[in-house]
């Protein structure tokens, strides 16, 4: 039925027919090993993969034999089996004869259960070979005898280490086409090893095999008597896995879900990232800096007495402290660090470049943020690792940017921690995710772990002036009255006797901003800084108005997201651009239509009109003073002037 | 001292750790609960995941009115020993057209289950969707994520899932789309064995084997499990013993001749033997890429 050897098995049939329960209780003691298998169709990595798993018995019958008639069907491999069908799952794959996405496939043996990340070797696929590395605890790496290390070989290794693998096999295959040529195997290796310092590759192991005949497999191959190492099985039940150092780091535990099926108890649920937690551990809650203990490790049924890396529990505290999904419980005497800028390494995964400057979602362990990445410092060529000029990322391509978040975020760069240095980027209108990246370190701190929240805060500002904090965002062209509306806006709200600060676009831009130009990166910044400056003054408890242009949805977007929940007010000051160009206060159209301005909105640059503002002023159809008065009385029953009585900052 | 985890305590700790980021991240989250093994397996570790409390989230039974009837005692059970909320959904219209797997073959599948389960989906307005498929059952599933994107009307486009990288899920989806989620992914029926056995999990009678009526049918063993089975001029019912190694419609599932009574003696029956676990089922053998089609217009 099947050309590949069947001489060797590594389940061992006879406990199981004689003794099942002496057999299952060995059985649960197994560890867990994940790998990913990395080549080309060429090299027999399907083969290898359909090797292990027949060998471990985990092809059955009637799997083997729909194969044999898919095989026959397609026809490939003549009249023997193609191991690739059973690997290349879509049917897509399959009618084009290549391997696309990652499959995972699992097979055991006494020792260990494997999961098999099995992925695309081409260029194009650079991205699931990302995805499948990402998990994998070691890389197998597979070379044709015949042809030696190639490019391939070389891009497979730096993204397996790259995702972070330290544990490489170097798989030499089709040993049975060179003859079992011992030089060839060690010309092979020797060349691999030059490569694998060079890249920072420290461990691998070189086993020259056959998938097809089964050679060093599962059992010593008598082909190949000069060498003396592991079998591949030997080696992937032995090989030290990385969940003994994790234990031995400082403990980390992103918090998920805060479970409170009564008022008696309060715990906090995750997954151990790193180290070892007993009850009576001291503890910090990150960002916010607060320390603890740990009263209870609460499993159903018993509590446990302690509990290491990559279990999920929850823990309960001794103190009542603020505590949510987001936070990070750690070490309280070994804190990771907080930060809000960083330096990253990115994988961008759409087919929708990168557009550095916009907000996409950043998501980091349990925590969620808005971040904004900068042009990339350089592209690596995946092939030669050489740094090429880029700017921005297309699909498939590695580089290296800086990004911001809006909020500070526990890390620790991704060599020390990947579940607190990886991070996916997800694109706001889409929900796709774009990108994955790893942390290198921060670029300054955000704020000092220990901080201590100030006596005078917001709120007593706030209340001190009688008063609630609001953002007044108006929006619209060039010409459509904004700077005029805001100002009586502000009279109004002195007469009032309300605090306020009129934050314009011509001022700002002689000043804070004057070293920003009209492009979109630089209107992206430009909105970003007000932004800022906006929200220091709502923390002083001011009303801020703000009278720019703002033409993107996605910056107007941002600023809401970083103003406390209901402060920011979308004003939109809808002036039809004819208007708006007839008026002509500044005579701006005028250079912009003669060619003399360039990027000027609504001219040879796109105005993005609010969907849903919170105000919609027109005026054509009112008076700047009816305008300013609708503006006042929205405030005015939205606050109700009462000063603000709540604390409720989420 | 270093904590060795086994393989189980790690697939385990992976399940709850998905099952607590779907509630965080879904606004009603609804677990497809359908009584056979791998549920009972999700159930569990879902009272793992959210003890001391009750998990947040109700069960599903999409029924055809077709299962056997020690399936429905076992249901029956779980509600009352969970303590959550079981919705039984059954799509009206099957049941006005009464579709039947004698009458209608694969039609029956397709309208009680896909279109039952995207009604009831789409009806309670639940927007995540647990359920309990794993990786090693079929080919299109060991590519599927564990987040599993869903379209307005359900269907899944296998050319284009989400990179899923790390164990960071993306869960993000606008109104109306959806996402099946599922927690078992990297188990295998061996790992499901074991810890069934390890955690005395209850499963129903029918996996263990007991002398039950049968007939013989288009190389299949059936149960004649109520009086609605049709027999065929010449098929009297013998008595075998039997067993199942999955559960669907009794008219559908064939059994195997077993004496395995116990969960020891199931693994040791399963270790010994060279088919694999759907190959009693007939949905899956229409055609080569029939699970993936199946998927694609919504099944789970």
């Amino acid at each position: 039925m099947t050309d590949i050897s069947t001489r060797s098995s590594y389940r061992p049939s006879q406990l199981v027919a004689e003794n099942i329960d002496e057999y299952l209780m060995r059985h649960q003691h197994k560890s867990l090993l994940r790998f990913i298998t990395c080549g080309s169709v060429d090299d027999g990595k399907s083969t290898l993969i359909g090797r292990l798993l027949y060998d471990a018995k985990m092809i059955f019958e009637d799997q083997l034999a729909a194969l044999d008639a898919d095989s026959k069907r397609m026809g490939t491999q003549g009249q023997n089996i193609d191991f690739a069908l059973l690997v290349d799952g879509l049917a897509a794959e399959r009618e084009q004869g290549i391997t696309i996405d990652v499959a995972y496939r699992f097979f055991a043996t006494d020792k260990r259960k494997f999961i098999v990340a099995d992925t695309p070797g081409h260029e194009q696929y650079t991205r699931n070979m990302v995805t499948g590395a990402s998990t994998a605890d070691l890389g197998v790496i597979l070379i044709d005898a015949r042809k030696g290390v190639l490019t391939q070989t070389r891009r497979h290794s730096y993204l397996a280490h790259l995702l972070g693998i330290n544990n490489f096999v170097l798989a030499v295959n089709k040993m049975d086409l060179v003859g079992y040529d011992q030089g060839r195997f060690e010309a092979i290796t020797a060349e691999y090893r030059v490569f694998a310092e060079s890249i920072g590759i420290r461990n691998f192991v070189a086993i020259p095999i056959s998938s097809l005949a089964g050679d060093n497999i599962a059992s010593t191959s008598s082909q190949t008597p000069w060498y003396g190492g592991p079998t591949l099985v030997e080696h992937l039940e032995n090989v030290e896995i990385d969940s003994a150092v994790s234990q031995q780091r400082p403990f980390r535990m992103p918090v998920q879900w805060v479970n409170r099926p009564n008022l008696d108890f309060r715990g906090f649920a995750g997954l151990i990232s790193e180290g070892v937690i007993r009850p009576g551990n001291a503890v910090r809650v990150l960002p916010s800096g607060r320390t603890t203990r740990v009263a209870r490790i609460v499993t159903l049924g018993a509590d446990l007495d302690a509990a290491a890396a990559g279990q999920s529990v929850t823990l309960t505290l001794a103190d009542e402290v603020d505590c949510s999904r987001g936070d990070v419980i750690v070490a309280a005497d070994d804190p990771p660090e907080v930060a809000d800028q960083f330096e990253a390494t990115l994988v961008w995964m759409a087919d929708e470049p990168l557009l550095p400057g916009r907000p996409y979602w950043l998501k980091l362990a349990t925590q969620w943020a808005t971040a904004t990445i900068h042009s990339p410092k350089y592209q690596i060529n995946v092939n030669t690792m050489e740094h090429l000029a880029a700017k921005t990322l297309s699909l498939n391509a590695i580089g290296v940017a800086n990004l911001s978040t809006d909020k500070p975020l526990v890390f620790e760069a991704y060599g020390k921690s990947r579940q607190l240095g990886g991070f996916i980027l997800i694109d706001k209108i889409s929900n796709a995710t774009v990108a994955g990246g790893m942390l290198h370190f921060a670029l300054r701190r955000a704020s000092n772990v220990h901080w201590q929240p100030l006596d005078v805060d917001r709120d007593a500002h706030a209340r001190l002036k009688h008063q609630q904090p609001k953002l007044l965002w108006f929006t619209g062209l060039s010409g459509a009255g904004k700077s005029s509306i805001a100002n009586l806006v502000q009279k109004k709200l002195y007469a009032l006797g309300k605090h306020s600060f009129l934050l314009d676009g011509d001022n700002i831009r002689h000043g804070l901003n004057r070293d920003l130009g009209f492009t979109d990166a630089d209107r992206v910044e430009n909105i970003r800084r007000i932004g800022e400056v906006a929200k220091l003054m709502t923390d002083a408890g001011l009303i801020v108005l703000t009278a720019f242009i703002s033409p993107f949805r996605a910056e107007r977007r941002m600023v809401r997201e970083m103003s406390h929940p209901g402060e920011f007010i979308e004003i939109y000051v809808e002036t039809p651009l004819k208007v708006a160009e007839q008026r002509d206060v500044k005579g701006l159209y005028k250079k912009a239509r003669a060619g003399e301005l360039k990027h000027f909105t609504g001219i040879d640059s796109p105005y993005e009109a609010p969907e849903h503002p919170e105000i919609r002023v027109n005026t054509v159809e009112t008076t700047a003073d009816q305008a300013a008065d609708k503006i006042v009385a929205y405030v005015v029953g939205v606050t109700g002037f009462e000063p603000a009585t709540s604390t409720s900052q989420t | 001292m270093t904590i060795v985890l086994t393989h189980l305590e790690r697939l385990e700790a992976e399940s709850i750790h998905i099952m607590r980021e779907v509630i965080s991240e879904s606004e009603k989250p609804v677990m497809l609960y359908s009584v056979g093994k791998d549920s009972a397996v999700m159930l569990h570790l879902a009272l793992k995941a959210f003890s001391p409390g009750t998990p947040p989230f109700p069960l599903l039974h999409v029924d055809t009115t077709w299962k056997f009837r020690d399936m429905y005692a076992m249901r029956d059970r779980t509600e009352k020993s969970s303590g959550m909320q079981l919705i039984v959904y059954r799509n009206p219209d099957a049941l006005a057209r009464g579709i039947n797997p004698f009458d209608h073959g694969a039609m029956h599948t397709d309208i009680w289950k896909t279109e039952g389960l995207k009604q009831a989906l789409t009806q309670f307005g639940f927007d995540a969707a647990f359920g309990g498929a794993r990786r090693d059952e079929e080919k299109s599933r060991a590519k599927e994520r564990i987040f599993s994107f869903r379209s307005a009307n359900h269907r899944w486009d296998p050319k284009n899932q989400r990179p899923e990288l790390w164990n960071l899920y993306n869960a993000r989806k606008a109104r109306g789309e959806s996402i099946r989620v599922f927690p078992l992914s990297n188990w295998t029926e061996l790992d499901v064995w074991q810890y069934i056995h390890l955690e005395n999990i209850p499963i129903v009678p029918l996996y263990f084997a007991a002398l039950r009526p049968t007939v013989e049918r288009d190389g299949l063993l059936l149960m004649v499990d109520d009086d609605r089975f049709r027999l065929r001029a010449g098929e009297i019912p013998i008595m075998r013993s039997i067993r199942f190694r999955t559960l669907g419609c009794y008219p559908l599932t064939g059994a195997i001749a077993s004496t395995a009574t116990s969960v020891p003696q199931v693994i040791q029956e399963m270790l010994l033997t060279t088919t694999s676990e759907r190959q009693g089922r007939i949905i899956d053998r229409d055609q080569a890429a029939s699970m993936e089609q199946k998927k694609q217009s919504g099944y789970f």
